[in-house]
């Protein structure tokens, strides 16, 4: 790992608004959200729904435009309007994986067409070469068997091969990947995460993986972000978030997590319920659930506190600085 | 015995194509049994829950079989008494209670439609019930007056489950109630359930595709594959010794939390097209194992009391 980011968000706040009548209240889905993310790692991004986390990859897929803050890619700022030229340039280097194989594929289109057309538009040559290529890369063999097929003649571990075809096909230098197993079978999804890992290993990919499953994120990262209600509660490594999870709501969604090999479960008891983004909790957003909650965690929002190279959003560790 | 399916087949015919989506299941449960179905998409879980209930609609057919419910057979039943059983004796809970609960009626009306119909009790009576249930699932009583989109998605799911349980009911059927919620939502809802049928005793059936949830809180799996049921047992020592070769692949497929994942890997190839016959085991074009015998079709049956596993050559 080298010493700079080749991604990094600075203060990234993103609200949308909604509008009730003649009044226009905002949901405020990411707050103030910092994160650096180093080349050829995968990190994962894990929460519930509506923390965020697939805000946070739209900012940076420029699908959406953050309010406040900037996004920082190789040494550059990430314009909030792009020039023809430099979104060429961009979309060639970032790259996305959906997470719904049967709907991020156009139905009327071959395989080979849905390949070839990032190359069309980005000008490059020897297509067809391209294509057989990564049609390798992501095991569809031999890819003369698949180059003519249409999307629904293709089971969901073959078209998410597909998806994941396109999004290496430019040789990006980040994946952004929203869930990509998610609507797999169970017995595919392995190969698919295999499938990401191999392409790190081979082409030295950065990944920014959004996911809700502690045990998949755990297996394909090296670091994990939690999010909740929009801010990022705890930076570690993959291996941390299970083993000796700090913020306690990282600890509430270990043990939440589902996991065979568990000898005595823990109850959880009641846990209360996510808050409302148009109207979040003054200061930290865990603090109406949190059974270890201080008098300030209402006032204040907590800053980073470093625990062993780690950074924990909470008030717990403060003493630690 | 409070349940015994024998030799249930049931599918779907159209445009003159049949396709089996249950094959020839049999299997039983005790009362106070937690017993839970996994499989992949398409392998006919859902089918065959809704053929035990007799809920599938057409182009759905039952086509072969035998369902004791009670010692009585419920798909040779008449329509009235049938009708009177469901709630009362068995009832479903579905995926999408976001879509089940009727969006312009109060809660605590739409639970008051399912006590008054199927029973002779006041008004005043079942609201206490309505209350009781409510409570039982975590809902405070204030909540009884909202309507459905004031609620969040547990909550709602946790209505359905209230409603399930009104008559307290000896079998409670369940198909993915969990699927659309977040994890920590999924887990306290699973607890509360766990609670309940600690003080009610009732059955449970329960159908999911989440497999490394199922393993941890079931007390018996079974796995289906392509329309038949493989293995079933004690979940854990399923977990521990899958005598199928499916089923142990299917372990393998979902990385652990805690152990350190060396045998993580899928299952090559995908599942059988059902629309044409299968010959032999269903499982044989992905089993690493196959031999020749593998081309006659295996029977289900029972290896060690109360195992039960359908390959020639188990592991």
């Amino acid at each position: 790992m080298s010493f700079s980011p080749i991604i990094s968000f600075e203060n990234i706040t993103k609200k949308f608004p909604v509008r009730k009548g003649f009044k226009v209240q905002y949901v405020h889905a990411v707050r103030d959200v910092s994160l650096d993310v180093f080349p050829g790692e995968i990190i994962s991004i894990v929460g519930e729904s509506g923390c965020g986390k697939t805000t946070l990859l739209r900012l940076l897929s420029r699908i959406y435009v953050e309010d406040e803050g900037k996004i920082v890619y190789g040494s550059e700022i990430v314009p909030k309007k792009f020039k023809r030229k430099e979104e060429l340039e961009f979309r060639r280097k970032v790259q996305m994986i959906f997470q719904d194989p049967f709907s991020s594929l156009n139905p009327v289109k071959k395989v080979h067409q849905i390949l070839g057309r990032p190359l069309e538009l980005q000008k490059l040559n020897n297509i067809d070469e391209r294509i057989y290529e990564a049609l390798e890369e992501v095991e569809l063999t031999p890819p003369k068997n698949f180059i003519n097929k249409y999307p629904h003649e293709l089971s969901g571990g073959e078209r998410q091969r597909v998806v994941i075809a396109r999004a290496i096909i430019t040789k990006p230098s980040v994946i952004l990947a929203d869930e990509p197993t998610s609507m797999l079978d169970v017995s595919i999804r392995a190969g698919i995460m295999k499938l990401m890992l191999k392409i790190r290993d081979d082409f030295n990919t950065t990944y920014l993986h959004v996911t809700h499953d502690l045990a998949a994120a755990r297996y394909i990262s090296d670091r994990v972000a939690v999010m909740y209600a929009g801010m990022l509660l705890e930076e570690c490594t993959a291996d941390d978030i299970v083993l000796e999870p700090l913020h306690p709501y990282t600890q509430l969604l270990r043990k939440a997590a589902p996991d065979p090999d568990r000898l005595v479960s823990e109850k959880l008891g009641y846990t209360g319920e996510v808050p409302n983004l148009i109207t979040p909790p003054k200061g930290c957003p865990f603090e109406p659930r949190c059974k270890y909650a201080m008098k300030k965690c209402k006032n204040f929002v907590p800053p980073y506190f470093r625990v062993n190279k780690r950074k924990v959003k909470c008030f717990l560790y403060e003493k630690n600085n | 015995m409070l349940l015994e399916v024998r030799n249930l087949s049931a599918g779907y015919k159209s445009q003159g194509k049949e396709i089996e989506a249950v094959k020839n299941v049999s299997f039983s449960l005790d009362e106070n049994d937690f017993l839970g179905i996994a499989g992949e998409s398409g392998c006919g879980k859902s089918t065959l829950l809704f053929s035990i209930l007799r809920l599938l609609k057409r182009p759905g057919e039952i086509f072969d079989g035998e369902v004791f419910f009670k010692g009585e057979d419920i798909l040779k039943m008449d329509e009235e008494t049938l009708r009177k059983k469901r709630w009362k004796e068995f009832s479903l809970v579905t995926q999408s209670a976001m879509n089940a609960l009727n969006p312009v009626y109060k809660i605590k009306d739409q639970i008051m439609d399912v006590i008054l119909e199927h029973s002779d009790y006041t008004k005043i009576e079942a609201l206490e019930i309505i209350e009781r249930v409510l409570q039982m699932v975590g809902i405070q009583k204030e909540r009884m007056d909202s309507y459905p989109h004031q609620l969040s998605g547990g909550m709602k799911q946790r209505v359905a489950i209230a409603m399930a349980l009104v008559f307290s009911p000896s079998l409670v059927v369940m198909d993915e109630p969990t699927t659309a919620l977040d994890v920590v939502v999924q887990r306290s809802i699973m607890e509360q359930i766990d609670e309940i049928r600690n003080t009610n005793k009732f059955s449970m059936i329960f159908v999911t595709h989440d497999i490394s949830l199922l393993f941890e809180i079931s007390k018996r799996i079974a796995i289906m594959y392509a329309g038949e049921l493989v293995e079933l047992g004690q979940t854990k020592q399923v977990y521990l010794n899958p005598l199928h070769p499916y089923t142990s692949g299917l372990i393998n497929s979902f990385p652990k939390l805690t152990k350190e994942t060396k045998e993580y890997k899928g299952i090559p190839g995908k599942i059988p097209d059902l629309s044409k016959p299968i010959i032999g085991c269903s499982f044989k074009e992905r089993c690493q194992n196959r031999k020749e015998l593998c081309n006659t079709r295996p029977e289900f049956k029972e290896v060690i009391p109360g195992r039960w596993v359908a390959c020639h050559f188990p592991l």
